[in-house]
């Protein structure tokens, strides 16, 4: 396989993606909100506090491990040599960022990959939400950080192997949202259910968030936030010059939109009504689809890809549930995992201004099956043995908030009778 | 059950490494990767129905 270079960026290129990379807190800050909305509001501080410490936990702990082993494009890596080939499998780089020169523009891989991480490590929190301790939360994103996310990181965006055979994904759309989205599958097959959640035939109850309000900003800001990752990781990744940022940009916006309508029109049809919190999660789910092939689709590729990005989130919401028992408070398994996945197929098969290999993208989520799933969750399971993840049954029964944290994140609200509680 | 989905997701990862390093690109390769996409869906359907009973049964 040819060795894969890093693309060779101009000044005005460069200085571009800085910026761009810094517009990615805002996606992280989105999905926080939008975490801590769709969960009870007696875990509300609970939530925001998760995300700030797996954010700090993650940005450490690939600052020590996780940026040596990702590395990028043109760097030292470890190659395996196989049926006549080289299989680059993981970067050589040296731990705690020593040898990567953070004063010039070279170092912009290595500051969206640490970006990057934070955002991978927060969406298993709303897989998580309501019954996940904080201590186990930032354990598990050890794990995230400092191993699985590097990896496919490597594969995917630091010369690897899946970059040699043609993978593409500037956006992170499986190397940040389905790695994540399959981690915060693993946390709800190993916590289990919050309790109350379904009954003895399996029938599950709704638990509706505690503030939409939340929800829909952290919509907006996840918007903002993935406007700066799909063009920052377009312009680092694949190559495209400044001035292609304009229609990522468009692309994005368009994949969120035509997402969210696509929700909204189907939950109006299905329910009567319009759901906010599904719309919220459409919305996202375009974000997340269209971030792989956000540079090389045309705009009404990226409509179409919301479209269906839209619509597979809402029915594999319901089949999560209803059919195969995962609660999954945040939606993060479909937001995340299901619109990635498509995101990533959609890329090959809909690609416009330069070509894309659909059988590479086949590769790459079979990688993401049959390697990254089943390591993170034998991770997590082993992570789970040494120190329970789930928090005690007075702790959910009270609140993560009073249980973990002293205090709740709205003092002045009155505690009614907790009506979801199976008596 | 679960370790048996699990052993079919990693090895339908394999028959993919092994059609896109031993075999000519072309429909042989194609049809490689598809077969073992097919043995991945059929683990995955093993791991969510290993998970199933547990979780209601954890009320």
């Amino acid at each position: 396989m040819t060795p894969v270079r890093a693309p060779a960026l101009t000044e005005i290129s460069a200085a571009l993606s800085f910026v761009f990379i810094l517009l990615i807190p805002f996606a992280t800050a989105g999905l926080a909100l939008i975490n801590a909305g769709l969960g009870r509001f007696k875990n509300a501080a609970h939530s925001m506090l998760s995300a700030l410490c797996v954010i700090a936990t993650a940005a450490l702990v690939y600052f020590a491990i996780g940026a040596a082993w990702q590395g990028s494009a043109g760097q030292p890596a470890f190659a395996l040599h196989a049926a006549g080939r080289d299989w680059n499998w993981i970067g050589a780089g040296r731990f705690f960022l020593r040898g990567v020169e953070l004063g010039g523009w070279s170092s912009l891989a290595t500051l969206f990959g640490l970006m990057s991480t934070g955002l991978a490590a927060i969406i298993p929190l709303g897989g998580g939400a309501d019954r996940w301790r904080l201590g186990a939360s930032c354990a598990s994103t050890v794990l995230l950080a400092g191993w699985t996310f590097p990896l496919f990181a490597h594969w995917a965006w630091g010369g690897g192997w899946l970059e040699q055979l043609g993978f593409l994904d500037s956006g992170g759309a499986g190397v940040i949202q389905v790695v994540g989205g399959l981690t915060a599958l693993c946390i709800t097959w190993i916590l289990g259910p919050r309790r109350g959640k379904f009954s003895t035939q399996g029938m599950p109850s709704a638990l509706p968030g505690h503030n939409a309000v939340l929800v829909l900003l952290g919509c907006f800001l996840a918007w903002l936030g993935w406007l700066g990752l799909d063009a920052a990781g377009a312009i680092l990744f694949t190559g495209v010059e400044a001035s292609r940022a304009v229609p990522i940009v468009v692309n994005t916006t368009l994949a969120a939109a035509s997402a969210a309508l696509c929700v909204a029109g189907i939950t109006r049809a299905r329910f009567g009504k319009t759901d906010a919190s599904l719309c919220t999660n459409g919305w996202v789910a375009g974000l997340v689809a269209v971030s792989a092939g956000c540079a090389v689709v045309r705009p009404a590729a990226a409509v179409i890809i919301g479209l269906v990005a839209g619509a597979l989130m809402v029915y594999s919401v319901e089949w999560l549930e209803l059919r195969l028992g995962v609660d999954d408070p945040g939606g993060s398994v479909s937001v995340h995992a299901v619109s990635g996945l498509w995101g990533l197929l959609a890329a090959g098969l809909l690609a416009a201004t330069a070509p894309v290999s659909w059988l590479a993208q086949l590769v790459g989520i079979a990688t993401l099956f049959g390697c990254i799933l089943p390591l993170t969750y034998g991770l997590n399971w082993l992570l789970n043995k040494l120190s329970p993840q789930r928090v005690a049954v007075e702790g959910e029964r009270q609140g993560l908030d009073l249980y973990e944290l002293g205090a709740g994140a709205y003092p002045d609200f009155m505690t009614h009778n907790e009506d979801f509680w199976q008596r | 059950m679960k370790l048996t989905g699990f052993l079919l997701l990693a090895g339908g990862w394999i028959i993919v490494l092994a059609a896109i390093a031993l075999l000519p690109s072309g429909a042989s390769q194609v049809s490689f990767v598809l077969a073992a996409l097919a043995v991945q869906a059929l683990g995955l359907s093993l791991v969510f129905r290993a998970h199933l009973t547990p979780s209601w049964e954890r009320k």
